[in-house]
């Protein structure tokens, strides 16, 4: 056993780079969701050209590759655009943000068209402003649909978190890569396996328990027999 | 169509198909012009790619250098696109070879999760899920330096190959898995009263329903995998991602490779997603 552990020292270097891992994920996870909320309703405009704006935004997050995107971020913006190329964080959360905004856009999109159509008749009629029902009827009962997917979007991701180590951020897998000569590299690289795998179980256990809490909601809202179609089927 | 001797001993259940209305005998797949046609097609293209994409490349790059700004400038980008598509054809390479590893891989993974034994499926579930879970740039630094430490030493492209192939077998399995279950339970029991062995079940009855359902979803892994190739530049593969940064390198100009391959890329996965999508509209219409 003793021998699948590094020293203490060699954890806290690599500790570091897992709170760097953290920063990029939350940042780009931050971005992510904004893009894909204003994405996902945009796809659903009734303007033309916002619908189209926006299908061309998610066709170009999803065709491209987010390694590419990263170093296209990364080498050729700084320069086409005159910023500093010196953040790199906030250049490589954005590369992320963008890949996730792609496809978590298509999520949303996909969610909001799951919500019955009734449930937009009754709130034209009960005279809500677009925001109004995009806010408090639409988006709460499309949040069931939205979280599993997001979940692994989410995991998706801290994966891509990966690549910024070949932009130069010290990320943990930067960090473990610096250490390789000095360390027996079996071992090293199981312990970066293994810290990556526990953040995704993590991940996966928050979304599991808003999933819970979001469900826990509807379920004591229709209690009604005749709506006991809208239950989640009892597991 | 003439009934062959093979089609005489009609198998309980039709294979999932059209039947030839002349002879009134199902046909087998290999007397259905279309997969046949298709097959060949796709085999061919392999071949091609097979030849193209195991050079060495070297990237000398073209005579025409940039003016010194490093704005944009056409003349050198252009220059660079021969360069560019070679490069493009090693990473398709890498992406369709491992893709065809885990297309196999994933079918044995789902097969072993799904054994009746315990002892079986566990260690088949626990290896999915933290294959999963992790990044695949990790995986391939786990192949590329941690394996010759265990006496295993592989080629970049080896590793490239086995890292995206292990790793999207995963996937695939998970999606072989929904199609076995998409399969009716009564299909599972007629194969048991017919006192069908196993095998004749899984290769005649099960696989045969489920394996045009899990097609769209191929072949979106496909695409993932085709994306998730330029990675190989980290194992010095000589991708596209190889390419851009030994340019950017030589030539002091990074605007204009990382654009190029960026563009490469969005030419080939936009077509080859909207492909999937027809695919996936085409089987959604078999099914109804």
């Amino acid at each position: 056993m003793d021998d699948f552990l590094l020293t203490p020292g060699q954890y806290e270097r690599l500790f570091a780079g897992f709170l760097m891992t953290v920063r990029i994920l939350g940042a780009s996870f931050a971005l992510g969701i904004v893009l894909s909320l204003l994405v996902g309703v945009a796809r659903l405009s009734q303007r033309p050209w916002v619908r189209g704006a926006a299908l061309v935004f998610v066709e170009f997050a999803r065709g491209i590759s987010s390694i590419i995107l990263l170093f296209v971020m990364a080498y050729a913006i700084p320069i086409l655009f005159g910023v500093e190329q010196r953040n790199l964080l906030v250049l490589g959360s954005i590369a992320l943000g963008i890949n996730m905004g792609g496809y978590g856009a298509e999520i949303i999109r996909g969610a909001i068209l799951a919500v019955p159509r009734g449930q937009t008749e009754a709130s034209i009629a009960l005279n809500l402003s677009e925001t109004q029902r995009l806010r408090h009827v639409i988006l709460p009962q499309a949040l069931r649909v939205i979280l599993p997917p997001m979940g692994n979007l989410t995991i998706e991701i801290l994966k891509g978190t990966a690549l910024v180590s070949l932009i130069g951020l010290g990320d943990l897998l930067a960090i473990a890569n610096q250490m390789r000569q000095r360390v027996d590299t079996v071992v090293l690289f199981l312990n970066v396996l293994i810290a990556y795998f526990v953040l995704s179980q993590l991940i996966n256990g928050l979304f599991r328990l808003a999933e819970s809490r979001v469900d826990r909601r509807f379920e004591s809202r229709a209690a009604g027999p005749d709506q006991a179609d809208t239950l989640k089927a009892v597991t | 169509m003439s009934s062959t001797t093979t089609s005489t001993s009609t198998p309980p259940t039709p294979p999932s198909g059209s039947t030839d209305a002349a002879t009134g005998g199902p046909r087998r797949w290999y007397q259905r012009p279309r997969l046949v046609v298709g097959l060949l097609l796709a085999a061919g293209l392999y071949l091609v790619l097979a030849r193209l994409g195991t050079r060495r490349l070297r990237f000398r790059g073209g005579d025409v250098l940039g003016d010194p700004d490093l704005a944009f400038d056409p003349a050198y980008a252009w220059s660079l696109v021969p360069d560019a598509l070679n490069a493009l054809t090693v990473t398709a390479f890498s992406a369709v070879t491992g893709f065809a590893f885990a297309a196999v891989l994933g079918l044995v993974l789902a097969l072993g999760r799904r054994a009746r034994s315990r002892l079986l499926s566990w260690p088949f579930a626990a290896f999915i899920e933290f294959v999963r879970s992790t990044p695949l740039l990790v995986q391939l630094f786990f192949l590329f330096f941690a394996l010759p430490e265990l006496g295993v030493t592989l080629s970049p492209m080896q590793t490239i190959v086995l890292g995206l192939g292990v790793h999207y077998a995963t996937y695939c399995s998970e999606a072989y898995r929904a199609g076995i279950n998409s399969v009716p339970k009564g299909q599972w029991e007629a194969a048991t009263a017919l006192s069908l062995s196993p095998a004749v079940t899984w290769m005649r009855v099960v696989l045969p329903q489920a394996i045009p359902n899990v097609l769209p979803a191929l072949g979106n892994f496909l695409v993932a995998g085709f994306k998730d190739a330029p990675l190989g530049s980290a194992i010095q593969v000589t991708g596209v991602l190889f390419f851009a940064n030994t340019t950017a390198g030589r030539d002091f100009r990074p605007v204009e490779p990382y654009l190029i391959i960026g563009l490469c890329f969005l030419l080939v996965s936009i077509p080859a997603a909207w492909l999937v999508r027809r695919l996936e509209r085409r089987i959604g219409y078999e099914r109804v």
